[in-house]
This record gives C-alpha cells, structure tokens and sequence, in this order.
C-alpha cells in the first residue's frame, strides 16, 4: 500500500510514461507487470489442466490398446509432423525475440518479428491441415469415413479421435494466437508499447510459448513412440 | 528483480539447443529400444520444457511466486493422472 501524504499529490509521483499505462491500483510499471505476468501463469495452469485431460486420456487408451495405438501411429507422416515441429520451435525463437525488442524499445524489430511469428504459425497450420486432408483420404478420419483393415482397427479408431481432438485443441489455440498476435502488431504499428509498458507482448508471448510446449508433447506421443517396434 | 532484455545470442543458443534435441528424438525413435523408447521420447519433450519456460518464458528472471503457478500445474497434472493409473493400470493384475 502506498502511503500518501495528501490525496491530491499522487498523479504527479509518477513519470509520464507510466502514468499513461499505469492502472491505478499499482504502485509503479514493474509491480503491475509481475501482476500481470503472476495471473497469466495462473491461466495457463488452467490451460495444462485443459490439455491434462486429454493426456490423461491418451495414457489410459493406450495401456490397455497398446498394439492399436502402434498401429496407428505408424499411419502419421513423420517428416511433415518433424518439419512443423522445428517450424514451431523457430516461432517460438522469433516471439521471444519480439519480447526483447519491446523489452528494448525497437519498435521495427518488434513488428518484423512478430509479423515472422505470424507467418511461422500459418505455416504450422497449413501443414497441419493438409495432414488432416490427407487422413480424409487414406479414410482413416473416424466417425466419418474411417476404413482400416486389420486386427486392431476398431481400437485404431480411438487412436484417431484423440489424434484428431489432441491436435485440433491445439489448432484451435494456434488460430486465436495467431488472432492476438495480429492485434498486437496493429498495437505496436500505433506506438502502442514502450520498454515501460509492454505487457500485452509479454503475456502473449507466453501463451504462444505454451502452445509451443503442448505440441513439443503431442509430436512425440503421436508421431514418434511406436515408431520402431 | 528485474526486467533486464537477454541478450540475442542466449535465445539463439536456446534455439540451437531445442532443435538439437528434436533430430536426437526423431531419430531415437528410429531405434528400436521397446520401453526404453517412451522413456526417451518423454525424457526430451521435458528438456525441451524446461530450456523453453527457462530461457522463452523468461523463469530464469521471474519471481518465485511465478514459478509456484507454473510448477503448481504439473504437479497437479501428474497427481491427477497418476491416481487415474492406479485404477486402470492395476486392473489387469487381478485377472
């Protein structure tokens, strides 16, 4: 709690250039930034609980189908899932490094990056798309047209929904990243950050990081652990 | 604490690091080890974790109270799943 002498003299204890950003319940940019930073970490936990679920439920169908899940997972490209692993690994490289650039005051260089973030991510997902056309055609999208010969296609198809909800959850996140991101562009084209105030960058950098992370576990478990046997 | 840039050559490495350890998990997973396999896909995806909240999501700077939100999740996680297990992992040792 910031101790005040008069109620009419704090406006003019701050610098102006935090005054401008400054919600008026902090005492200065630092404590809000920690605020904000301390809350997004608090969201994102909901978000590891989100995707949890998920995990969980992999963990469990494929203990008990584990010669299914194998078969399956033999069915996944392994160089388009490689590519768009190192596509998202390098947008993860270009965001933090449009954070620094805010962190920096370089307001070019923060657009350029993050206008490569941007980019990295459609790529991401005009890969994952022309996956998922690809499964429309070899059938083995379940529910809808799925038609796969062999001992374990039934218990296959469990393999699929997850596949399908897994990696369309985290399409779902890329998308509204990519929407945040574009906002944020807009705000850094508008002189809208300043190495004083940039916590939009920040906050959504982590969210993009975390999407990152979700996929960093979704490739192995999908593409890579039955590959050999 | 504070709010100090990293300077562009640690992000680098950081990159250089992570796809490192993705051409060691692809090509792990080539080889066939059986259950040794799940153990070092799953063992890279962490590293990879870590290098990325560490150095991208900037834990190596944030306060303490952040890093219990972060840490706080999965544990909680690996709780939860955990205790799923012990149902339906266990069940076929009865029959």
């Amino acid at each position: 709690m910031a101790h005040r002498k008069s109620l009419n003299d704090a406006p003019e204890r701050l610098p102006l250039s935090e005054s401008r950003a400054l919600a008026h319940q902090f005492d200065d940019s630092l404590q809000q930034r920690d605020a904000a930073t301390f809350g997004f970490w608090i969201f994102l936990t909901t978000e590891i609980m989100f995707f949890g679920g998920l995990f969980a439920g992999y963990v469990v169908y494929r203990n008990i189908y584990t010669d299914a899940f194998a078969e399956a997972s033999r069915h996944l490209d392994i160089f388009w899932g490689t590519v768009n692993t190192a596509v998202l690994l390098f947008s993860s490289l270009t965001m933090a490094l449009a954070v620094q650039s805010a962190q920096l005051g370089k307001q070019m260089r923060l657009v350029a990056l993050l206008a490569s973030t941007f980019l990295l991510g459609s790529v991401f997902l005009v890969i994952k798309f022309s996956e998922y056309a690809e499964k429309f055609r070899e059938h083995l999208v379940p529910g809808i047209s799925f038609a796969l010969s062999g001992p374990h296609a039934a218990h296959a198809q469990i393999f699929f929904v997850l596949y399908f909800v897994m990696t369309g959850l985290h399409a779902l996140h890329m998308i509204v990243g990519l929407v945040l991101i574009a906002v944020l562009i807009v705000m850094a084209l508008t002189d809208s950050f300043s190495p004083e105030y940039h916590t939009p960058v920040e906050t959504i950098g982590l969210y993009w990081h975390f999407v990152d992370v979700v996929w960093v576990f979704l490739f192995p478990i999908l593409y890579l652990v039955d590959r050999s046997s | 604490m504070t709010h100090q840039a990293d300077s562009t050559g640690r992000y680098l490495v950081t990159f250089l690091a992570l796809m490192v350890l993705l051409a060691l998990t692809v090509a792990a997973s080539f080889i066939h080890l059986g259950r040794l396999n799940w153990l070092a896909a799953l063992s890279v995806s962490t590293v990879k974790t870590l290098l990325i909240a560490y150095y991208f999501m900037h834990l190596r700077t944030t306060s303490r109270l952040t890093w219990m939100a972060a840490v706080a999740g999965c544990v909680m996680l690996v709780i939860l799943t955990a205790l799923i297990l012990t149902d339906s992992w266990t069940r076929s040792w009865l029959s």
